[in-house]
């Protein structure tokens, strides 16, 4: 099923007297998502993730735009009639009900011609069980289950009518670090097996970019740049989303633009082309450094971390907007800890310049 | 954990104590002064022991009559007064305008004087040489036959008392329901929701097993409210409630002892017994039941 959601617009009043504003939790939102995909939906809390989806699903009506799902206009249809399946962030398992039953009520809602008699029902059950593995489970309760079994009874609830679109709200974010990373490769897995098109929340930009066909990072419901997880990482269009991105998190400095050279503080670090003078905030990868004795970014050395395979130097600079900086180099590299200050070279790459004012990025040539 | 055992003990002994002297011995003597023959509490005597004193309150009609009436009034009015404050309260968790202000009238008769709502029922019901009461009037602008609730037949007198006992015990229930209702987390509705479950179905399958640990709580407290009504029938019909046909057990033990043909503490022991008997196996009943039914988290 193909999503397209165009110009998408959520007010909620505002409840405070005195702020006669509403509040738009979803502004303008357009966004055309292919069949079959996983989307990763990614923003800071409160962005408007779970507003978005909720429209998507038809728990919210939008104030404006319109969602078309395979071209068809399904804005004003009620959720049962989409054929969407959600996971909600907390889960939302019946606490009365058990496994089986909790899987199988979405099943006995149907009515008419969809009815099914209790052995398809029971099949359909298992199948679902099955997929998420969690077969040898459907007497317990969900109480009595860990939070890794709870989501994946939650998933094949949401699987278990076939949906067209599945929507996960942040289903990873009671989990402990070590079942996240299980569950989101089950994730990836059981979206492969069924084909669905599914649209996952997270602000986890690491969840987002480990399993996603195609992320969308969005901000205060302004969406802000889509594309596969590589390209927006290398190429995002705003200092946001280059911050957002990306764990180390981006080293950010301010700099200037004078004559054809990227200066930072008092180093001439680049010689760029078809950037007008300007200030400038220079965001750099902590794998856009290579150590290099003249190179020409001096740094004040803090400390040096080896952890395996890379050693992160970590280092202070007087034009540096992030407390210290971050980079990452290889670890054959040899690092002298005696002397006071480092010295870098960079990646043109890994360099990335933004506008001052509007925080836009600023693309350059490198001579 | 052990040596410091004797200091548990030692904090309960103010609350053991007073239970003691003033619950459990009373009990004790109740049970006692049941099998006690003739007891007289002022020469503190009586005849012998037996079973006698049961024999003869289970013969009396007036205790049978008694019986008869608390029974008709638990049967109709735990039913109708649950079913009605879920159904109130369901109404009042789905609105949202002025909802403080129905939830506060709702409430008002809890906090009312029974004596006082007793008045205002005697001003809708009773029939008078002056007037008729407003029910009469209500019922005859329908081409209705005014009837005497207060003094007339016996189903009119136990329809204001039901009336009365659900009236009196509504509020409790649907400020206990509003509750459990809004603790009920609100993505479980809207689960509901997507998997397109009906208002009907959503309400049997998730709110009613959701808030089922408080409507067995009002059903059992409602079981034993509604064995223990005496001061409602008595705010409506008068102290002589023998006379008026319409007494309960409760009101049965206090005429034993208190009454004018009281002074009887056998007899009103016995049916006391009687009554806790009753209510036990009630209890124990609801508590089978609710095995099977409620669920707890
Ligand atoms: N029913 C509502 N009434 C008023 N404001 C709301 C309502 N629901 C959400 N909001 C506001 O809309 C904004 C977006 O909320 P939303 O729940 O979509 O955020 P989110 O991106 O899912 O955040 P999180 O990651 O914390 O779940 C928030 O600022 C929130 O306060
Ligand atoms: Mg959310």
């Amino acid at each position: 099923m193909e999503v397209f959601l165009q110009d998408l617009t959520k007010k909620f009043p505002s409840r405070n007297r005195r702020v006669r504003e509403d509040k738009i939790a979803v502004n303008h939102f357009t966004l055309k998502i292919p069949n079959g995909k996983l989307i990763g939906l990614l923003g800071p809390s409160g962005c408007g993730k779970s507003t978005a989806l909720n429209m998507i699903c038809g728990l919210e009506k939008p104030t404006e735009g319109r969602i078309f799902f395979n071209g068809e206009d399904i804005t004003d249809l009620p959720p049962e009639h989409r054929g969407v399946g959600m996971v909600f962030q907390n889960y939302a398992l019946y606490p009365h009900l058990t496994v089986e039953e909790n899987i199988r009520f979405p099943l006995e809602n149907l009515k008419g011609k969809d009815r099914l008699s209790k052995q398809e029902m029971h099949e359909r059950v298992m199948a679902a069980a099955k997929l998420v593995q969690i077969e040898e489970l459907m007497e317990r309760k969900p109480s009595q289950m860990s939070g890794g079994q709870q989501q994946r009874v939650a998933i094949a609830r949401a699987l278990v009518k076939t949906p067209n679109v599945l929507l996960l709200d942040e289903p990873l974010s009671n989990l402990d670090a070590r079942l996240r990373l299980q569950t989101r490769e089950e994730i990836r897995r059981i979206q492969r097996e069924t084909q669905v098109t599914t649209i996952f929340v997270t602000h986890d930009q690491e969840e987002a970019m480990s399993i996603s066909d195609m992320i969308v990072v969005m901000k205060d419901g302004v969406l802000h740049q889509t594309g596969r997880p590589q390209e927006v990482y290398d190429d995002p269009v705003n200092l946001f989303v280059a911050q957002f991105l990306g764990t180390p998190p981006i080293n950010t400095f301010s700099g200037s633009v004078r004559n054809g050279h990227l200066w930072i503080g008092e180093d001439d670090v680049m010689i760029i082309s078809g950037v007008p003078d300007q200030e400038v905030h220079v965001g750099i990868r902590p794998e856009g450094f290579i150590l290099q004795e003249d190179g020409p970014l001096c740094c004040d050395l803090i400390r040096v971390e080896v952890m395996g395979r890379d050693t992160s130097v970590v280092s202070n600079h007087p034009a540096a907007v992030s407390l210290t900086i971050r980079s990452i180099i290889s670890s054959e590299t040899q690092v002298d800890t005696t002397n006071p200050k480092v010295r870098f070279a960079l990646k043109p790459a890994k360099t990335l310049l933004f506008s001052k004012e509007t925080e836009e990025r600023i693309r350059f040539e490198v001579k | 954990m052990k040596n410091n055992n004797w200091k548990g003990w030692l904090y309960l002994i103010p609350a053991i104590l007073f239970l003691g002297i003033f619950m459990v011995y009373p009990l004790i003597d109740v049970f006692v002064y049941s099998f006690e023959e003739g007891y007289n509490s002022a020469s503190q005597t009586f005849f012998g022991v037996g079973l006698y004193n049961y024999r003869y309150v289970l013969r009396d009609p007036y205790f049978l009559q008694a019986l008869k009436n608390t029974f008709i009034l638990v049967i109709i009015t735990v039913p109708i007064s649950t079913g009605l404050a879920l159904l109130i309260s369901v109404g009042l968790s789905s609105i949202k305008p002025l909802k403080e202000l129905f939830q506060t009238i709702y409430f008002l008769p809890y906090v009312t004087n029974t004596l006082a709502v007793g008045l205002v029922f005697m001003i809708l019901f009773n029939k008078t040489a002056y007037t008729d009461g407003m029910i009469n009037l209500v019922i005859k602008w329908f081409g209705g036959q005014a009837v005497d609730f207060i003094h007339g037949p016996y189903w009119a007198k136990m329809f204001v008392l039901c009336f009365y006992t659900i009236w009196v015990v509504l509020p409790f229930k649907i400020l206990i329901l509003t509750s459990a209702l809004a603790s009920v987390n609100p993505q479980f509705y809207s689960a509901a929701r997507v998997d397109g479950t009906s208002k009907g179905r959503i309400f049997w399958k998730i709110t009613v097993p959701m808030i089922s640990p408080m409507l067995f709580y009002l059903i059992i407290t409602g079981f034993i409210g509604a064995f223990k009504v005496y001061s409602d029938a008595v705010a409506i019909f008068g102290t002589d409630l023998n006379q008026a046909g319409m007494n309960t057990i409760v009101g049965f033990i206090y005429d034993m002892l208190y009454g004018d043909s009281g002074g009887y503490p056998s007899y009103a022991s016995a049916a006391a017994i009687i009554l806790f008997a009753v209510v036990l196996t009630i209890t124990c009943i609801n508590l089978l039941v609710s095995k099977k039914h409620v669920y707890y988290e």
